[in-house]
C-alpha cells in the first residue's frame, strides 16, 4: 500500500473516531431525555432540561455520528472505486478538524439555548456557514476523486455519494435562508404557511439525503465485500436510484398533512410518499436477492446479518413512512409517540446497524487485518437489534392508544379524556423505552470498544511491520 | 448510450441536480410565488416588544419540541383546544412553530384561556396545576430580566413597528413576564368562540342536592379549581375571584342560574360574554369544557352550591 493511501486512511479514520465519540455522547443525552419524559425532575437546570436536549441529541446523532461516519466511509469507498487516493488529502484533514469543531459548538450553543427551531436545522447562521464551508470540501473532494478516478465505470455507491454531495447542498442552503438579528439569533426568511413548507422540504429530504442515500451507498458496497455476492441486478438499481433521487423531494408535504397549508401541496406531497416505496423497495429487493444466491453467509460472515436486518428495517420503514402519511392515518398517529418510534426504526435499525457494520469492515481492512472479535460484534448485534425493537414497539403502542383518547368523543359530542389522561397513559411505555434505550446503548458501547481494539491490533501489527521489514515502503 | 453515463461524473452529478430540482420547484419554489402561502388575517396584529422576547424565549428553551401550535381540522381537536388554525393567522411568524410533536398540549389557541396568573405559577411549578405532568419547571426565567438591546435589535430585523417606551418598559420586565405574553398572544387573531355542546342558560342542575354528586364535585373542585379558587373557595385577593361571597359576578347577579354557572365553567372566560360578564383581557377564566363531563360540571356546580349554603 503507498504511503498517500495510508495518510488519506488516517483521514477515514479519524472521521470513523470523531463519529464514534459523538455517538456515545449523542447516545447518552438520549437516555436522558427519554428519562425526563416521565421524570421531570431530570431537567436539571436550563442547559439540560429537555428542549434544549432533545436539540442536542438529534444534531450530535445525526451530524456528529451519522455525518462523520458518512465522511469517512465515503472517502473510503470512493478511494476504492476510484482506485485512486483523494485528489485533496489535506483539504480533507482540515474537514476533519473544522467538522469536530464544528460539531462542538454546536452541542455548546444548542445547550445554550441559540437555535432556529427549524427540525434537523437547528444550528444558529454562523454555524450554517461553516457546514456550507464543510460540504463544499467534501464535495469537491468526492467529486474531484472522481472525475480523476482510474476505473472507468462508476459503480452504484458513488452514484448514490454523488446524489447526497448535490442533494444536502441544495437543501441545506435554501432551508437556513435567514434574516441575522445577531451573533447567535436570526430569523427565517421565510414566514408562516411558507417557512413551514421549505422546512419540510429539507426536513423530511435531510432524512432522505443524510440518511437514505450514503448509506445505500454502503449497503451497495459493503453488503458484496462482506459476503463476496454481487449484487443482484444492476438493472433493478440503477431505476430504483433515479426513482428515489427524483421522487423524493416531492414528498416533505405529508409532514404538514392537516395543517394550513394548501391542500394541493398536503395531496401532492402524500402521492408522492406512495410512489416513494417501488424504488425503496428496489433496493430491498435487490438486497434480498443478492443475499439469497446464498443464505448461508448470515452464518458465516458476521457482517451480513447487519446489512440484511439493516435493509429489513430500510423496508419496513419505507412501507410504514408512506401509511403515515394517508390522511385517515396521520390524523390517528401525527404528534403522538408513534412518530419516534417510526424514527427510531430508521435510525436505530436501519442506519446504525448499516454504519456500524461498514465501520467494522473499513477499520479491518485499512490494517489488513481481522476484527478484534467477532463475538463481541454478535453480541452488539444483538443488544442493538433487541433494544430498537422494544424502543420502536413500545412507542407505536402508545402512539396509537394516545391518538385514539385524544380522538375519543362521547354520546352527548363531548370529549371523553382530558389531555391529562391520556399523556399518563405513556408513563408506563416511556419506562420500556428508556429501557430500550440502554440495551441498545450497552450494544453501542460493545461497538465502541471493539472499534478501538481493532484500530489498537492494526497500529501494533502496522509497527511490527514497519520494525521488521524497514526497507519495503 | 444509456451506459454512458455511468462513465462521465460531470454530466451524471448535473443530471442529478436537474432530478433533485423538479420536485424542489414544483413543491417548494413555486408554491412561494403563488399568493394562498401569503396570506394574513385582518385581525392579525404583530408581536409587541414583549410579546417578542416572549416568543425567543419559547424558541431558546425549545418548548417547540413538545407542543404544537396548529389546530388541525378535527372534530376532536376543534373540541380540545378551539377553531381549527388558519393559514393567515402566521403571518408573523419566523419560522413557523407548529411543531411536529404533542407531548404537551397544544398551543395555538392559548391566548386569553387561562389567567395570566394561572401561567405565571404553571411556568414555575407544572405539578402545582398538574399533579402528573412531565413538563419541567422553568424556575430561571423568573430571576432573569429581559434583554431590551436585543430585543430592539430583534424587532428591526423583522421589521416591526415599537415606541421606545415599549423598549424603554422591557427592561423593567422579567423573562417570565415575556413567555406569559407570548402565551396570552397566541391565536388571538381568530375570534374564539365556544364549541361543542353547551346547555341553556337557564337550566336546572338535574345533580342538584345530590349527595353523591357533591363529593364528586368536591374532588373536581379539589383537582381543578382549588389551584386558582383555594380550597377554602375564598380565591385569591386581586387574581383570582372567590366563590362563596365576594364574587363580583355574584353580586351583580344574585341569581345567577345553574345553566349559566355550567357554560362559565365550560367555556371559561369565551363565555363571559354570553351570560353578560365583561371578559377580561389578558385571560380570565380556564374553559374546562374539553377536561370535564357534564357530570362532573354539574357535581362542581352542586358542591359550590352547597359549599354557599353552609355559609348562611
Amino acid at each position: 500500500m503507498s504511503e498517500e493511501y495510508r495518510y488519506d486512511y488516517r483521514t477515514v479514520e479519524g472521521f470513523i473516531l470523531s463519529a464514534i465519540v459523538w455517538a456515545v455522547v449523542g447516545l447518552v443525552v438520549g437516555l436522558l431525555i427519554s428519562i425526563q419524559m416521565f421524570a421531570p425532575a431530570f431537567n436539571f437546570n436550563a442547559w439540560t432540561a429537555f428542549g434544549r436536549m432533545r436539540t442536542v441529541h438529534t444534531n450530535i446523532l445525526g451530524f456528529g455520528l451519522g455525518v462523520g461516519a458518512i465522511f469517512g466511509i465515503a472517502y473510503y469507498i470512493t478511494m476504492r472505486l476510484t482506485k485512486r487516493p483523494l485528489v485533496f488529502p489535506r483539504l480533507a484533514r482540515v474537514q476533519l478538524w473544522l467538522f469536530n469543531a464544528g460539531i462542538a459548538l454546536a452541542l455548546v450553543t444548542l445547550a445554550m439555548g441559540y437555535t432556529q427551531s427549524l427540525e434537523y436545522a437547528e444550528m444558529e447562521w454562523p454555524l450554517d456557514v461553516a457546514i456550507v464551508i464543510l460540504w463544499v470540501m467534501f464535495a469537491v473532494n468526492v467529486i474531484g476523486t472522481i472525475i480523476v478516478r482510474r476505473e472507468e465505470q462508476m459503480y452504484i455507491s458513488l452514484w448514490y455519494l454523488i446524489s447526497t454531495v448535490v442533494g444536502v447542498a441544495v437543501l441545506y442552503i435554501v432551508n437556513n435562508l435567514s434574516i441575522p438579528a445577531g451573533l447567535l439569533k436570526s430569523y427565517h426568511l421565510f414566514a408562516g404557511v411558507n417557512s413551514a413548507n421549505v422546512e419540510w422540504w429539507y426536513g423530511h429530504n435531510v432524512v432522505g439525503f443524510v440518511f437514505t442515500m450514503p448509506i445505500l451507498a454502503m449497503f451497495y458496497y459493503f453488503l458484496p465485500r462482506s459476503t463476496g455476492l454481487p449484487i443482484f441486478s444492476h438493472r433493478l438499481s440503477i431505476v430504483a436510484f433515479w426513482s428515489l433521487v427524483f421522487g423524493y423531494l416531492w414528498t416533505g408535504a405529508h409532514h404538514l398533512v392537516y395543517t394550513p397549508l394548501p391542500d394541493w401541496i398536503q395531496t401532492l406531497g402524500i402521492v408522492f410518499t406512495l410512489f416513494l416505496i417501488a424504488p425503496s423497495w428496489g433496493s430491498v429487493v435487490n438486497g434480498y436477492y443478492t443475499i439469497g444466491e446464498d443464505w448461508s453467509k448470515m452464518r458465516t460472515s458476521y457482517l451480513a446479518k447487519f446489512f440484511v436486518l439493516g435493509i429489513t428495517f430500510y423496508g419496513l420503514q419505507t412501507v410504514q413512512g408512506p401509511t403515515q402519511a394517508l390522511r385517515v392515518v396521520s390524523q390517528l398517529i401525527h404528534y403522538t409517540d408513534w412518530v419516534p418510534g417510526h424514527v427510531h426504526m430508521g435510525t436505530m435499525g436501519w442506519v446504525a446497524l448499516t454504519v456500524t457494520a461498514s465501520i467494522y469492515y473499513v477499520v479491518a481492512k485499512m490494517y489488513g487485518t481481522e476484527i478484534y472479535s467477532e463475538k463481541l460484534a454478535n453480541a452488539h448485534f444483538w443488544l442493538v437489534l433487541v433494544g430498537q425493537i422494544v424502543f420502536s414497539v413500545t412507542m407505536w403502542i402508545t402512539g396509537i392508544q394516545q391518538g385514539a383518547m385524544w380522538k375519543a368523543t362521547t354520546a352527548e359530542g363531548t370529549l371523553k379524556y382530558t389531555f391529562m389522561e391520556g399523556l399518563v397513559k405513556n408513563y408506563p411505555y416511556w419506562h420500556l423505552r428508556a429501557l430500550g434505550g440502554v440495551i441498545f446503548i450497552v450494544g453501542m458501547l460493545l461497538f465502541v470498544w471493539n472499534v478501538l481494539m481493532t484500530i489498537k491490533k492494526g497500529r501494533e501489527l502496522e509497527a511490527g511491520g514497519r520494525a521488521a521489514a524497514p526497507a519495503a515502503a | 448510450m444509456a451506459g454512458e453515463i455511468y462513465k462521465k461524473p460531470i454530466a451524471f452529478t448535473l443530471l442529478v441536480v436537474v432530478t433533485v430540482l423538479a420536485g424542489s420547484i414544483v413543491m417548494m419554489a413555486y408554491p412561494m410565488m403563488r399568493p394562498d402561502m401569503h396570506p394574513k388575517l385582518e385581525t392579525l396584529k404583530p408581536f409587541t416588544p414583549l410579546q417578542l422576547a416572549g416568543r425567543d424565549l419559547y424558541q431558546r428553551e425549545g418548548c417547540v419540541n413538545c407542543h404544537t401550535q396548529t389546530v388541525r381540522p378535527l372534530k376532536s381537536e376543534v373540541l380540545r383546544y378551539g377553531d381549527y388554525s388558519k393559514a393567515g393567522e402566521f403571518a408573523y411568524d419566523r419560522p413557523f412553530l407548529w411543531g411536529s410533536k404533542r407531548t404537551g398540549p397544544d398551543l395555538a389557541r392559548e391566548g386569553g384561556k387561562r389567567p395570566d396568573a394561572w401561567h405565571l405559577a404553571h411556568f414555575e411549578n407544572p405539578k402545582a396545576m398538574e399533579p402528573r405532568s412531565n413538563m419541567p419547571a422553568y424556575t430561571w426565567l423568573k430571576p432573569a430580566k429581559v434583554d431590551a438591546a436585543a430585543t430592539k435589535r430583534h424587532m428591526d430585523a423583522l421589521g416591526l413597528p415599537y415606541t421606545a417606551q415599549q423598549i424603554q418598559d422591557l427592561g423593567q420586565r422579567t423573562e417570565l413576564d415575556a413567555m406569559v405574553a407570548y402565551m396570552q398572544w397566541l391565536g388571538t387573531a381568530v375570534p374564539r368562540k365556544l364549541s361543542g355542546a353547551v346547555v341553556a342558560l337557564e337550566a336546572v342542575n338535574p345533580l342538584a342536592g345530590n349527595p353523591a354528586a357533591i363529593a364528586r364535585g368536591a374532588k373536581v373542585y379539589a383537582d381543578k379549581c382549588a389551584v386558582c379558587h383555594q380550597d377554602d373557595l375564598k380565591g385569591m385577593e386581586g387574581a383570582f375571584p372567590g366563590l362563596l361571597e365576594k364574587d363580583e359576578f355574584l353580586e351583580e347577579h344574585p341569581d345567577m342560574a345553574d345553566g349559566a354557572y355550567f357554560v362559565l365553567i365550560y367555556g371559561g372566560s369565551d363565555a363571559k360574554a354570553i351570560i353578560g360578564r365583561k371578559g377580561e383581557p389578558g385571560g380570565g377564566m380556564t374553559a374546562f369544557g374539553s377536561e370535564l363531563s357534564r357530570d362532573d360540571i354539574w357535581s362542581v356546580v352542586a358542591f359550590i352550591r352547597s359549599e354557599r349554603a353552609k355559609q348562611r
